[in-house]
């Protein structure tokens, strides 16, 4: 909400020597958030001036300008080059002299142009920032103004003012109007308020009688139990005179408040929703034809707004009827057919008061967001209808010449506020603030809430302009409000003894840590997926999708981490990395195929809805695990003195596994594995036990370069869920065995499809308890090795747990392992 | 007649072999030079050796002076070659070190550089703040039930305040699910959940259809927390914030509370903190929201809020960075750019 000071002045009491900063901070200890400051940058001298005659010189450019003399007050007129051709001899113009600066910035000087000295600058609307449009310079005329040449422009066109921009949380409809502000300052700094609704010139024509015009309220279907419409006041203003110019005020303010002048009529109802926060409609009463109903629309009927579109009606949308049929989408936009022109001479204005969810719909439906169902959406005053019905007729009769009319009725059948019952100490209880009776009281009577004494507390009615006052936490709110929250002391609660982390939180960390010290780098990417990426990992899976994506071209949800940190990789690759080694762990959204999800119409937001449905919504929740990816490009070791460059292969996710699974005590094991996606002979599957926790491998090199990627792309992705749940809840530990270790070599040659793993396998199972630790050292084919066959070589370590081994035992149970792999494989010792 | 005389046991004879041997482990420079004086002049065929074995020669009268003389001057000769057999190696230790010195300005590393995320770092070190103060860290899902997300925090499906979440919604609409606009469902979550008192912060990924630019991202984190005890008021909510204010921005931080409006909150109140050392000097800073739990959200979680009250508070996680770490633009948190991680390490 925009608030011009001079219009707030009129209201309340802010001191001359306020600046923009005083009122914003004013609006802020009372909870109006401060957005911004609006007002027109320039500064003088910019003056009236009358145009006293002038010559137009065509140029060789093929414009012609015009060399005029103008009086702006001074012994001699001054000579001013103008572009524009829209006035006369004896029109009052606005000048800026040397020295002006003009919104832009755009400083004037005199200045030899066209072959004159132009000494200053007749301003356009635009140039002086107080309208869009261009249509040459501004005539004082236009504006009904008639100043003496020399007069301060700037103070005429109220080019002076400025507006402090405040938001207005959703709560506090009333905010939405210099009314409403005004109360809101008063309350903040105590300033004397002086309610515009209640000025007795308004009063008067309120107490006017009218002889009624028909307005009927007809709602077959109230949405959610409320009426649509709870107050229709008509007026009627007769002999309007449309064509009059909008005083320049009233231009300046609105434009300030944010909204253009359109036409006097028009900027006169918007002049008085900003200033009562009533949402007005006038129609050209020639063209109404019978008497008003408000009703929902028909099936199938449909409506041609002001902006010239056919609007498709809903039964939902609540609509202005006359016999003709539709002639406005109540609250939210009228009808092309009553809309009022320059020839409109009777005008019947609409003050109303529609239901807050009713325009709500209808303005989300039609996607319509307006100031006038903004206001209405979070409610507007029931009681100030009539007095902003009056204001709009005096303001017609003041500046369009028109006359009131007897005409006119009043429909009120909104219900007054109930009485909140307050207790004598909640607000402290609540506030930890010990507030007197006083405070409490005068606070409350601040806000306009009227208050009765009774047993234990307070009786109080909010005031009409508060229906977000409902329960004692709301009042409670406004004291501290306008006390101040600076009041609230700082104590820090005990909680009870917490257990700390639990152990996914604590392992999920370790993970990541883990990672990190092995020199791979954490980054989170966006869950969003193209059909394509979701595709090629994860098949014909079922993926939830986004209804309103922001990028329609990638609506659904990652059922993998790994298409993510794909797209990472190539920003960083695009910006000149090379050795990437990225991780990331997140969630994503595996929905069961045949499954569907969500839930049917929800339960009440206000009351337990009970275990089951509690169950029933959670059931129908997609499952949503934290998986780890990583992802390995160019090398793990970059080339460097004495070193050659490792370039990064599956092994290194590979690895990643494993540390991960050291991190989280959970025993894996890799076998030769495959995917869609991934290199056919360079990939794994890793288990844990017998269940698959995920895939490790090169990214198929045909994706890598559909992907802009490098030919390699090393890739692992595990269901974190999964090994944390399998891994050791506590570490089972065997004594250290003190005894001297013998270690031997064995070399093993078997066939070369035999999995290393699976050797491994039967040596250790065949060695026994001696055996400490075996570990594959070489894998040679070649020389010596029969075609087809291998040379595996794996370095041994015997120990005993209470003596020291002979060389005899530990050849025993070295050959005990060899004895199993040969009855397995045909595995024969190489000696 | 060639024979070979049998030496005489003499001062001279001893003093003469005795100088030999002297000079010729002076001489000796190298482990290979000694190996050989050993062998020269103290071994089996070295003239001190034979002197030696002279002894059993000479009559018994003369075995006490002479054996003395031999054993004197043999010890000489092995004080002096152990004494610089250790200057030999010390000089060639010395040359073996200075052979592999290496320029260690000039090594290369083998190990990659890694680092955490600094947005999950901060979420976990705020997050301890509260653990260290018997708070527990609650979770929930990110696609979630709109009810767990708005009807239960008293978001009315029709009031404003719902249709500005800017909520992303799944498809079909009418299955009610969305990404969740805020770390709230945890709030409702816990107190469905866990025996009361509760306190928990809930730390995680939320969802809003913002596009991204320097100050917005359409996927971003909170952290948020409630507190559901008996006797809870706004001041235990001040107490907490700057708690943790202190810990996040030294001793001097400090909360201000200013009114504001939220559907699960009431009283409601944004947050700003003091940030004493900010860069450029202190200042107030808006860091989020809070206020006092709704009496619809306790109801909506089964609790009296006749017996029960508390408060709940959140701010983003994003933002806190931005403004701890003087951060210009939002893109570099999100980009994933390994050199924005790296310039943290482990360390936010």
């Amino acid at each position: 909400m925009r608030v011009p000071a001079s219009w707030l002045r009129e209201f309340v009491e802010v001191p001359a020597s306020s600046t923009p900063e005083d009122i914003h901070a004013a609006l802020v200890r009372v909870g109006l958030e401060e957005e911004d400051i609006h007002r027109a940058e320039l500064s003088g001298p910019i003056v009236v001036g009358t145009v006293l005659e002038f010559v137009d010189e065509p140029q060789k450019n093929g414009k012609t300008i015009r060399w005029c003399q103008v009086d702006v007050g001074e012994a001699e007129p001054r000579g001013i080059v103008c572009g524009a051709h829209n006035f006369f001899a004896g029109d009052k113009v606005v000048v800026s002299l040397p020295g002006a600066v003009l919104p832009g910035p755009f400083p004037i000087s005199a200045r030899k142009t066209y072959g004159h000295v132009s000494d200053g600058m007749i301003a356009s609307a635009k140039e002086l920032s107080l309208g869009d449009e261009h249509g040459g310079i501004l005539r004082l005329t236009e504006l009904g103004l008639d100043p003496e040449p020399g007069t301060d422009a700037i103070a005429l066109l109220g080019l002076d003012d400025y507006a402090v921009e405040v938001n207005v949380t959703p709560d506090r409809g009333y905010a939405f109007s210099i009314r409403g502000i005004a109360r809101e300052y008063s309350n903040s700094t105590g300033a004397a308020f002086r309610d515009p609704a209640l000025s007795p010139k308004l009063l008067e024509l309120v107490e006017a009688t009218h002889e009624g015009f028909p307005v009927t309220v007809d709602d077959q279907a109230p949405i959610r139990g409320n009426v649509g419409c709870s107050v229709f006041v008509t007026r009627v203003v007769r002999g309007i005179d449309p064509t009059r110019p909008t005083p320049a005020w009233m231009v300046s303010r609105l434009k300030l408040a944010g909204v253009r002048s359109i036409s006097l009529a028009v900027d006169i109802t918007n002049y008085v929703m900003f200033e009562l926060g009533q949402p007005i409609h006038g129609y050209d009463l020639a063209k109404l034809t019978g008497g008003i109903t408000v009703r929902r629309a028909t099936q199938g009927e449909t409506l041609t707004t002001l902006d010239d579109q056919v609007r498709k009606l809903s039964t939902e949308d609540l609509l202005i009827t006359d016999d003709s049929g539709p002639i406005g989408l109540a609250g939210v936009m009228g009808g092309a057919t009553t809309e009022i022109s320059d020839a409109t001479s009777d005008v019947l204005i609409e003050a109303a008061n529609f239901d807050p969810v009713s325009i709500a719909r209808t303005a989300r439906r039609h996607k319509l967001p307006s100031e006038a169902s903004k206001r209405f959406e979070r409610g507007v005053d029931p009681q100030v209808a009539e007095a902003a019905a009056a204001r709009v007729a005096q303001l017609l009769v003041e500046l369009a010449g028109g006359t009131v009319d007897t005409l006119g009725s009043t429909l009120f059948e909104a219900s007054a506020p109930s009485a909140i019952m307050l207790r004598d100490g909640l607000t402290t209880s609540l506030l930890g603030v010990e507030y007197t009776a006083e405070e409490v009281r005068s606070s409350l009577e601040a806000i306009g809430a009227s208050i009765d004494d009774v047993d234990g507390g307070l009786s109080v009615t909010p005031p009409s302009w508060r229906p977000d006052l409902t329960d004692e936490p709301t009042l409670a709110e406004e004291v501290a409000r306008l006390i101040g929250y600076d009041r609230i002391p700082s104590i820090l609660p005990v909680a009870p003894p917490g257990r700390g982390l639990s152990r996914s939180q604590r392992l999920r960390r370790a993970a990541s840590n883990m990672l990190a010290a092995n020199g791979l780098t954490e980054v989170q990417s966006y869950p969003f997926l193209s059909e394509a990426a979701h595709a090629r990992f994860s098949g014909d899976a079922p993926a939830m999708r986004l209804a309103n994506a922001l990028d329609a071209s990638v609506p659904l949800l990652r059922r993998s981490l790994v298409p993510g940190l794909l797209e990472t990789a190539r920003r960083n690759l695009s910006r000149g990395l090379t050795d990437l080694a990225l991780f990331e762990v997140g969630t994503v959204f595996l929905p069961e195929a045949g499954r569907s999800y969500g839930s049917g119409p929800l339960p009440v937001g206000n009351a337990h809805p009970g275990d089951e449905v509690v169950a029933a919504l959670n059931a129908g929740i997609p499952s949503q695990p934290w998986h780890v990816a990583a992802l390995f490009v160019g090398d793990r070791v970059v080339r460097q003195p004495g070193v050659g460059a490792v370039p990064s292969s599956v092994s290194d996710a590979i690895d990643a596994a494993r540390q991960l699974a050291l991190a989280l005590a959970v025993d894996i094991r890799v076998e030769q594995g495959n995917h869609p996606a991934y290199h056919p002979g360079r990939t794994a599957e890793i288990f844990a036990g017998d269940r698959v926790v995920g895939i490790a491998g090169e990214l198929l090199p045909a994706i890598a370069d559909d992907l802009d990627l490098p030919r390699v792309v090393a890739l692992l992705e595990l269901d974190l869920n999964a090994l944390i749940e399998l891994g050791a809840r506590e570490v089972v530990t065997s004594p250290i065995s003190g005894y001297p270790a013998a270690t031997q070599d064995v070399s093993l040659v078997v066939p070369v499809e035999v999995p290393a793993g699976d050797v491994l396998a039967a040596l250790t199972e065949g060695a026994g308890a001696l055996l400490e630790s075996a570990q594959l050292v070489d894998d040679y084919r070649g020389q010596g090795i029969p075609e087809g066959s291998r040379s595996l070589t794996f370095a041994l370590r015997f120990r005993a747990a209470d003596r020291t081994l002979t060389a005899a035992e530990a050849s025993d149970a070295r050959l005990a392992g060899v004895a199993v792999a040969t009855e397995r494989f045909g595995a024969t010792l190489r000696e | 007649m060639a024979l070979v005389s049998e030496p005489l046991i003499t001062e001279s004879s001893v003093a003469e072999a005795v100088d030999a041997a002297l000079a010729a482990i002076a001489e000796a420079s190298d482990t290979a030079a000694l190996k050989s004086v050993r062998s020269a002049h103290l071994g089996e065929a070295s003239a001190l050796a034979r002197l030696n074995g002279e002894l059993r020669n000479v009559p018994n009268d003369q075995k006490a002076a002479l054996g003395k003389l031999v054993g004197q001057a043999r010890g000489r000769v092995n004080q002096a070659f152990t004494a610089r057999e250790h200057e030999v190696a010390a000089a060639e230790e010395t040359a073996r070190l200075a052979a592999e010195a290496v320029d260690v300005t000039a090594l290369g590393s083998r190990w990659t550089p890694g680092a955490r995320h600094p947005l999950t770092l901060l979420m976990e070190q705020m997050s301890d703040v509260f653990v260290g103060m018997g708070w527990e860290v609650a979770e929930g899902p990110e696609l979630e039930n709109e009810w767990f997300n708005f009807d239960a925090l008293n978001f009315d499906e029709d009031h404003p305040a719902r249709a500005m979440q800017d909520t992303f919604f799944i498809d079909p609409v009418d299955s009610h699910l969305v990404m969740r606009t805020h770390t709230s469902p945890v709030q409702i979550r816990s107190l469905l959940e866990r025996p009361l008192p509760v306190y928990v912060v809930a730390p995680g990924r939320t969802f809003r259809t913002d596009e991204l630019d320097a100050t917005h991202t359409p996927v971003f984190n909170q952290i948020e927390g409630i507190a559901i005890d008996k006797g809870l008021t706004m001041a235990h909510l001040r107490g907490t914030l700057e708690h943790l204010a202190r810990a996040m921005f030294g001793e001097e931080a400090k909360i201000r509370l200013r009114p504001n409006y939220f559907p699960f909150t009431e009283p409601s109140a944004e947050m700003d903190v003091w940030q004493p050392n900010a860069k450029g000097g202190a200042r107030w800073v808006e860091w989020g929201g809070c206020g006092m739990v709704n009496r619809n959200v306790l109801r909506a979680a089964g609790i009296d809020p006749e017996e029960y009250q508390g408060f709940a508070f959140g701010m983003g996680i994003e933002r806190t960075l931005q403004f701890r770490n003087d951060m210009n633009d939002m893109r570099d948190m999100v980009e994933g750019d390994i050199r924005f991680s790296q310039q943290f390490g482990m360390v936010v």
